[in-house]
């Protein structure tokens, strides 16, 4: 058992920092979020150039080959800066849906563009319907010849506004909410028959309702096998789980940083505020929810190359429940602890908290998998 | 980065698992199942079975009995003994006095008194607290005059858990009264066989007498019984407290009794279904594995970092395990209350040995009010939560 970063990871954790410090300020990050995309191509591009967009794939396609440790450090980094770039929709959830579903010949096509930062790629999974439930799939494919036609409609798709191509799960068969009968198809952003609408959401960042009618996709743009791709979605999903875990960590870790700094500087009564014990321990209470989310986060990391699903769906059912109610906890104290200040547009907590709202909501808030963990009989063998 | 235990490691963890689970006397074990007090005798009977096996004070210098364990090692033997569930050896000689005694105790000391610790031929109790000293503990006035080659002790010491079964007191005492508060405090060995102590128990709210006051009346101590130099006991008593820190989060202990109130929650019916059926319940408790889970992981943390500490002190992050391990530990015995329904009602009876006379309700229900009344101390010894939280203000947070 070990917890220290080896010297690669710790030359990677180093240099994404250095990035992210040099561009990533908040105030940047503001003005990005006002470019044509709502991110920066720009910083992307470097991203590209660090060998962020290519890390978790193998070697022989174009990657880098690194695994679940890599991309935590990447991701609180990210967290940290509270990045704006479609870094989750592209390498983690897309690149993931490739990484386990994708045949050699479309690895070897699709990485290289994804790591050189030409290819931005979305994941169209949600509908209206569905809430959480990754199998609740309307969305249907229906084979035509060698290809297939997609219809249907998906919500809430991350990044589906600027992405060239979407990864869309549509029914080949059975009824919505069966397990089996699910598909992947690559779909390009601006085929025929798509049509998108992007937005800003709470947390600055952007999405997409994405409107299928009988798009075309050819026999090679199928992903895996399709009807059996759920398996597949579940296992990206978790990873995507232990990702925004990473980030959140970083978020957490800026709220908290941010609000013992104003404790010890803001003066009311002639005293810093941080001088009165009640605030102390607020203070404290918010140090020990990051620090057991921060458990959680490795234990995610850990947990994601677990080969029993069942056990790793739990983990990440576990992990989702620790960080969501963490964020919470220390979201709420720190604008509250700011007092007035943390409650403006133009000073950077709040938009730390949106974020972490954000990323509590994603795949499910804490209390769908309480909900979730204590149906499948919670970590403890009885 | 690699947060799976070694084979090593887990070859270390499966043989100290079967040690315990053929080693702990069954009657022992029951008893810790159901949530009953141990008496001295159980006490005594495990402890000498985990010296013989050169297990009772691993976590000591080799050369006065301990086992060379890595931090690792330690976390695990200890995770597995609570999980079996075993009694932990004796902390007051074992936890807090052996390392005292350790790293500040004269030769004479340590050769008369840690391996009578180590196999508890001695029992210890821990003389701190006084009535007026609790949180404030350096405002204590248990007095310590020098006369010729003794001292003599005046006052009273309180919640002296277990002085009832005691040879031996460790004790702060106030041998400069002129000095500031911290300075003038020395660290005494007292023989509870001395002529003028009183030892007199506090029942708590559970019914149970795990506690004393304890009354010095003119008692005369031999100054060869003072530990490191006079009027530096404070540093000792710091050190001491640190060491009480470290595995207080109990993660094994809870780890027992969640799995002992799930196997209940599937026997405690609610209508025509098991109360684990209950979708409330069952997230409750299932809130209470995560949180369990994260402090386990925040736990290990803290023992890797051990590892490459250079710094001697206690890690200020153990105090979010003390918070964190008895916060969880108080809710487990809340949902096990919860869990028993009317059957929590009846007060405890001790059973008298011999008797036949069945217990009240289901037999598991009898220790669990007192369980839950009785850990609501959890939070409050070796420093109360809200002193852990001043600590993390000023020691991890500058505040």
């Amino acid at each position: 058992m070990d917890f220290d970063l080896s010297e690669e990871q710790r030359l990677l954790k180093d240099s994404v920092e250095r990035l992210l410090g040099d561009h990533g300020s908040f105030e940047r990050r503001q003005a990005h979020a006002r470019e044509p995309d709502g991110w920066s191509r720009r910083l992307w591009a470097r991203y590209a150039e660090l060998g962020l967009l290519g890390l978790p794939f193998e070697e022989r396609h174009g990657g880098l080959g690194a695994g679940p440790v890599e991309t935590m450090v990447v991701m609180e980094a990210l967290g940290r800066a509270l990045a704006l770039e479609p870094y989750l929709a592209t390498v983690v959830l897309a690149g993931g849906l490739i990484r386990h579903a994708g045949s050699d010949r479309q690895k070897s096509s699709l990485v290289p563009k994804i790591a050189g930062g030409s290819l931005i790629l979305a994941f169209a999974q949600g509908e209206r319907q569905a809430r959480y439930d990754l199998a609740d799939v309307a969305t249907t494919a229906r084979k035509d010849g060698d290809g297939w036609v997609l219809d249907g409609e998906k919500g809430v798709a991350l990044h589906g506004d600027s992405a060239d191509r979407l990864i869309v799960s549509a029914r080949v068969a059975g009824t919505r909410r069966e397990r089996a009968g699910i598909g992947l198809f690559l779909v390009d952003a601006t085929a025929l028959g798509v049509t998108r609408r992007g937005y800003p959401t709470v947390d600055g960042l952007r999405a997409a309702e994405i409107a299928l009618s009988g798009v075309r996709v050819d026999a090679h743009d199928v992903l895996g096998d399709p009807g059996k791709a759920l398996p597949v979605i579940e296992l990206v999903v978790d990873e995507a789980i232990a990702a925004l875990a990473a980030e959140s960590i970083g978020v957490m870790a800026v709220m908290h940083e941010a609000t013992v700094e104003y404790l010890k500087t803001r003066k009311q009564f002639g005293a810093t505020i941080g001088s009165f014990q009640v605030l102390q321990h607020r203070a404290v209470d918010m140090l020990m929810a990051l620090e057991q989310a921060r458990s959680m986060a490795l234990f995610a990391t850990m947990m994601v190359t677990e080969p029993n699903a069942g056990e790793r769906r739990k983990a990440m059912a576990a992990t989702k429940v620790q960080i969501g109610r963490s964020g919470k906890l220390i979201g709420q104290q720190a604008i509250q602890l700011h007092g007035g200040i943390g409650m403006t547009e133009a000073y950077k907590v709040g938009h730390y908290f949106k974020r972490m709202t954000m990323i509590d909501i994603l795949f499910g808030p804490a209390e769908h998998h309480l909900t979730a963990l204590a149906r499948a009989d919670g970590l403890i063998e009885a | 980065m690699d947060l799976r235990f070694t084979p090593d490691e887990i070859a270390f963890r499966d043989e100290v698992r079967a040690f315990f689970r053929s080693s702990v006397p069954d009657g022992v074990r029951r008893k810790m199942i159901d949530g009953r007090h141990l008496a001295k005798e159980d006490f005594v009977v495990w402890q000498r079975l985990l010296n013989a096996r050169g297990w009772a004070v691993p976590h000591w210098p080799v050369e006065w009995g301990g086992t060379g364990w890595s931090p690792v090692q330690q976390y695990l033997f200890l995770d597995e003994m609570q999980q079996a569930p075993a009694p932990p050896p004796l902390a007051f000689g074992v936890n807090m006095l052996g390392p005292v005694l350790i790293a500040f105790g004269s030769e004479a000391q340590k050769r008369r008194f840690l391996p009578r610790i180590a196999n508890i031929d001695d029992w210890w109790c821990q003389g701190f607290s006084e009535p007026g000293a609790g949180s404030d503990l350096a405002s204590l006035r248990t007095s310590a005059k020098r006369d010729g080659d003794h001292y003599v002790v005046n006052g009273q010491k309180t919640w002296t858990t277990l002085a009832q079964h005691a040879d031996w007191i460790f004790c702060l005492v106030r041998t400069d009264p002129q000095a500031k508060k911290q300075q003038g405090i020395s660290f005494l060995l007292i023989d509870m066989k001395s002529k003028g102590i009183t030892v007199r128990p506090i029942v708590t709210i559970d019914g149970s007498r795990e506690i004393n006051e304890v009354f010095f009346d003119d008692v005369r101590v031999p100054v060869e019984n003072l530990v490191g130099e006079e009027n530096k006991g404070w540093d000792y008593a710091k050190f001491l407290l640190g060491n009480e820190r470290v595995g207080i989060a109990r993660v094994g202990v809870s780890k027992e009794r969640v799995r002992r109130l799930k196997q209940l929650a599937a026997l405690e019916r609610d209508g025509d279904r098991p109360m684990i059926e209950d979708e409330r319940f069952r997230e409750r408790i299932a809130l209470v594995e995560v949180e369990l889970k994260a402090l386990e992981i925040t736990q290990l943390r803290v023992v890797a970092a051990e590892r490459s500490r250079t710094d001697k002190r206690p890690d200020p992050a153990s105090s979010i395990l003390k918070i964190k391990g008895s916060e969880i530990q108080q809710a487990v015995t809340e949902l096990a209350l919860e869990l028993v329904g009317p059957y929590a009602m009846p007060a405890p009876q001790e059973p008298d040995e011999g008797s036949n006379e069945p217990p009240i309700g289901p037999d598991w229900a009898g220790s669990v009010a007192p369980t839950y009344f009785n850990w609501r101390k959890i939070s409050i010894y070796g420093g109360s939560n809200e002193i852990q939280k001043n600590i993390i203000a000023k020691a991890i947070l500058g505040l």
